[in-house]
């Protein structure tokens, strides 16, 4: 579906369902030169169970319009207007990576009418190697590579978003390719990957959240390792909110890489208020 | 891959997709002979016929030993992923088929098998989808070819059998121009000599039958998505493509497009396309190509070795007029093959005797080593007619708008010995040319 947010059209992928906000409310936020689409298995199936999802093309992202957020900050008062914008009172948020922060960020400023908050794949401080955000800009299909890499942790994805026969790292590249071009504007990899490296708001974010907080972190990521989510972790324990944790044996990707319990992670953790 | 480079062509083409079954501990794939998989409950059978998890239910559709199948071919070829089929013909059918439907037009190379320019020519004509046959190498023909109704720009990576090399960067460009996409056979080379989606075609498969299996002992075709082609963009900008970027009725409303910003092509091939035209592959065919693949480097390898020296003897001998290989500066692809094929131009290529149709029947019976038969890349060397076999549907004008003649010989150079091959040529060259005194 479409919607205005900020006077710019934005897209959100609602799982093959109307759009239905009598329902508990999903948002699904991407990563850096990802889209809606990285979610599919976990969206569609949560609208066909009972939610209301809106997984969303950030701004200047594929086919949503408007400027390409520069900051985590910037993101996440989107994520608000969005909400405002769909009239929706309160919702759950689930991120992947930069989308995690952004998910934290905008928890911080819903207060209560932050339901639940999942981060997946997250890290904090989320630093970009000077070399890795250098090659984004200059050189931005040779750092795709080399986070395509970073990101996967097996050669044998099972059955996966697109279902058997997807070969999930050329997936990954050319959805990669396609969010670049998508703008012609902004370079949103190096935009995106700057947003991550220069946050410096997690731990305050954290203690303003008021709701559930579910980490989803790969034993294999390279690119946010579990320990790296560590200072987060803690920030949800001091800020005295329920705080879980899955680890799954794969990488960065984890919608992908393991959708099923990716899945089972999050209707456990949706399922309880 | 946590603790590795990013994986080269021969490491992908023995793990991608594959890893030691996690139940048996069978470290090579095992063939999933099964023709349904057990769902864990209502709930999740539910949830795997509308798309929402993902698994295998029905192996018409999908099947363990395909999907690895699959994600290899689709891994070598740099796609994001891909769809056996029963045959390259059906990989072909498959790939138009998910497309359009009647009052749709292909532009087509003529340089085809003659098998696919049956299917365009003469079938699919049947079924109201049109299609205009153009020299591949005359770029502004490609272009003028264009109708409204266009569709798929569909061209072999080297034409069978004369070896016109496609100009695929170029035929792309002008393809993505006219908004639509350029589907690619890529049988004769493979993923070893090219990746004709690195070179800007959208679509790519292969009679998996040929080098990929490479043992002359399955059939099997296979379509690979590169992930490239914006279905969406186009279908805003023309209305075409509709199948991919618009809600299906046949498939729970489902608009392909935006289900997967990338992979809806796949997602209508083999929710549609396998679903109702069923034209899938077995799986203990799958294992017999995954097993070929294994080896695909070695043998594309040795393949290109043979036929260079083959290809030298040839264009020595006095009773041979032509060799149509770019090996040789005479082809008129030999610039274009050093450019876009710079590991060779395939071990399938043709040449004609200096004799009349008996003397080339001679040539052909002489050979001992050389199989008469109807197939190329097997890992034994092959030889055949195109005129009365391969392409005999084909009238005088279609031949040689093809590159073929009536003393035109294909050979398929295999594996074994160069020198036992170039013996047995020799030998043939010589009982042909006594024929004629």
């Amino acid at each position: 579906m479409q919607l205005l947010v900020n006077g710019a059209p934005t897209y959100c992928y609602t799982g093959g369902k109307p759009f239905d906000a009598a329902k508990p409310t999903v948002v699904f936020i991407h990563g850096v030169l990802n889209d809606h689409s990285v979610w599919i298995l976990q969206s569609r199936y949560l609208a066909h169970h009972g939610y209301n999802v809106l997984a969303v093309d950030l701004p200047g992202h594929c086919r949503s319009g408007g400027e390409a957020p520069e900051t985590v900050e910037q993101a996440a008062a989107f994520i608000v207007a969005l909400l405002d914008a769909a009239g929706i009172d309160k919702a759950a948020l689930v991120g992947h990576s930069w989308g995690s922060l952004i998910a934290l960020e905008a928890a911080s400023r819903l207060d209560t009418r932050a339901t639940h908050l999942v981060l997946v794949g997250t890290a904090y401080p989320m630093k970009v190697s000077p070399a890795l955000l250098e090659t984004s800009l200059v050189d931005p299909m040779k750092a795709l590579t080399m986070i395509n890499v970073f990101s996967r942790s097996t050669l044998a994805a099972p059955p996966s978003a697109l279902g058997p026969g997807t070969w999930v790292y050329g997936a990954s590249m050319a959805l990669g390719r396609r969010v670049l071009a998508s703008n012609t504007a902004v370079n949103v990899f190096h935009r995106g990957f700057k947003a991550c490296d220069s946050y410096a708001g997690g731990e305050a974010a954290m203690a303003q959240v008021q709701c559930p907080v579910l980490f989803v972190l790969g034993d294999q990521d390279q690119m946010t390792s579990p320990k790296a989510a560590q200072t987060l972790v803690q920030a949800a324990k001091a800020a005295g909110v329920r705080t879980e944790t899955v680890r799954i044996e794969v990488g960065h990707h984890q919608m992908t890489e393991a959708p099923e319990e990716t899945l089972s992670a999050l209707r456990q953790f949706l399922g309880k208020p | 891959m946590a603790g590795y480079a990013d994986p080269g062509f021969d490491t992908l083409a023995l793990h991608a997709g594959a890893a030691p079954d996690p139940t048996t501990g069978a470290r090579a794939v095992p063939i999933h002979l099964s023709t349904s998989f057990v769902f864990e409950s209502s709930e999740h059978a539910q949830s795997l016929f509308n798309l929402e998890r993902a698994g295998h239910v029905y192996s018409r559709i999908s099947n363990p030993t395909n999907a690895v199948l699959e994600q290899r071919v689709a891994a070598l070829e740099g796609g994001i992923g891909a769809i056996t089929t029963a045959s390259g013909q059906a990989a072909l059918h498959l790939a138009i088929a998910t497309l359009m439907g009647a009052g749709g037009h292909i532009v087509a190379s003529s340089a085809l098998y003659g098998g696919s320019h049956n299917l365009l020519h003469y079938t699919l004509s049947r079924f109201g989808i049109e299609t205009t046959f153009v020299k591949p190498g005359d770029v502004d023909a490609w272009r003028v070819a264009v109708r409204p109704n266009t569709r798929l720009f569909f061209g072999e990576t080297v034409g069978n059998p004369g070896l016109d090399v496609l100009d695929t960067p170029t035929i792309a460009q002008i393809a993505h121009e006219a908004g639509v996409p350029l589907l690619v056979d890529s049988t004769l080379t493979s993923p070893w000599l090219v990746q004709p989606l690195g070179q800007g075609a959208d679509l790519v498969y292969h009679s998996a039958t040929k080098f990929l299996s490479g043992h002359g002992t399955v059939i099997g075709g296979v379509v690979v998505d590169g992930g490239s082609f914006d279905w969406a963009r186009a279908f805003d900008a023309s209305g075409k493509f509709a199948e991919l970027a618009a809600p299906y009725e046949g498939f729970h409303h489902m608009n392909f497009s935006e289900e997967s910003t990338v992979g809806a092509f796949l997602l209508r091939a083999r929710r549609e396309g396998l679903r109702d035209f069923g034209a899938c592959m077995s799986p203990h065919s799958a294992w017999l190509i995954l097993q070929g693949i294994e080896t695909l480097s070695l043998r594309m390898a040795r393949h290109i070795s043979n036929t260079e020296k083959v290809v030298q003897f040839l264009a020595s001998q006095p009773f041979v007029s032509r060799v149509g290989h770019p090996l040789l500066e005479s082809h008129p692809s030999h610039q274009l093959a050093q450019k876009l094929l710079p590991k060779g131009a395939g071990s399938v290529f043709s040449f004609d005797l200096k004799g009349n149709r008996e003397q080339g029947k001679k040539f052909i019976e002489t050979l001992k080593v050389f199989s008469h038969l109807a197939n190329v890349g097997d890992c034994r060397s092959l030889v055949i007619h195109p005129a009365s076999t391969t392409h005999f549907r084909m009238s005088d004008e279609a031949l040689a708008a093809g590159g073929i003649t009536q003393g035109t010989i294909r050979l398929s150079i295999g594996l074994e010995d160069a020198d036992d091959l170039i013996d047995d040529l020799k030998r043939a060259l010589k009982a042909a040319e006594k024929a004629g005194t």
